[in-house]
């Protein structure tokens, strides 16, 4: 069992499609501190190959990525 | 033969050649299909969201999309309100480049858009202002087709150009599309 991550913000995204999952989490992530953690959580099954892409062209980082019933969610880390 | 005149000689000008390419893209949007707007949208507000910079061109039949339907303008010769007329009037007017069928596609199509939330094109064009996605018209379709600028919609980072700022902008892009 991996250590219980804490976000200090929870994204709900559920029903978005593309684009919207990415352009929200570029907007949300600059609302938390560097060093906090936001948890978004989505239904659309592109965001697991988008969230990474995503992030890695941001320089953000993503710590967690956990799928349950038709949904994904992400622990992303602000870096910058 | 004025033309043959012109392309004879060209001397190449090397400035420019080694400027740096910046992380941005750009896109030519010379389609008036609702299909293909929508794809250009949804590419250059995810570019933002990548931490992109987004510039879109638009020219020819795309120039339409940008109409606004509750503006009108004065002093148009026949020929221009006739393409007035004729070509779709704005984001909410425009249809799909295959299965139209008279309209009903473009229906179907904007019904299951909306059963799955996926966002319209005028929502796509608020969304691309909102996050700082520019759009540059051509203003050669636009006199071509009789479009002035006070018809257009209200877009926070809008404005007129030509060919070359098309080229200059693209010289220094990472990517570059034409749809």
């Amino acid at each position: 069992m991996p250590v219980e991550l804490k976000a200090d913000k929870v994204l709900d995204l559920k029903g978005l499609p593309c684009p919207m999952p990415v352009v929200r989490i570029s907007q949300e992530i600059m609302t938390v501190g560097i060093g906090q953690v936001v948890e978004a959580i989505t239904t659309d099954p592109g965001a697991l190959a988008d969230f990474p892409a995503w992030a890695a062209s941001t320089g953000q980082e993503i710590l967690r990525t956990d799928q349950a019933a038709g949904e994904v969610r992400f622990y992303v880390k602000r870096l910058l | 033969m004025g033309t043959e005149q012109a392309v004879k000689e060209q001397p190449r000008q090397a400035a420019g050649v080694n400027l740096p390419v910046e992380n941005k893209i750009s896109l030519i949007v010379f389609s008036g299909d609702l299909d293909k707007l929508l794809a250009a949208l949804i590419i250059s507000t995810g570019a933002v969201a990548m931490g992109m910079k987004a510039r879109l061109f638009f020219t020819f039949w795309g120039t339409a999309a940008l109409r606004d339907a509750r503006k009108s303008v004065e002093g148009k010769n026949l020929m221009s309100k006739m393409f007035g007329f004729m070509l779709p009037k704005g984001a909410t007017k425009v249809t799909l480049s295959k299965m139209n069928m008279g309209g009903m596609g473009t229906a179907m199509m904007k019904m299951l858009m909306k059963q799955k939330k996926v966002a319209s094109l005028g929502e796509m064009l608020t969304l691309a202002g909102q996050m700082g996605v520019e759009i540059c018209v051509c203003e050669m379709s636009m006199g071509l087709m009789g479009f002035k600028r006070e018809e257009l919609i209200d877009y926070p980072h809008m404005s007129l150009c030509g060919v070359a700022s098309f080229l200059a902008e693209a010289n220094t892009s990472r990517v570059q599309l034409f749809i």
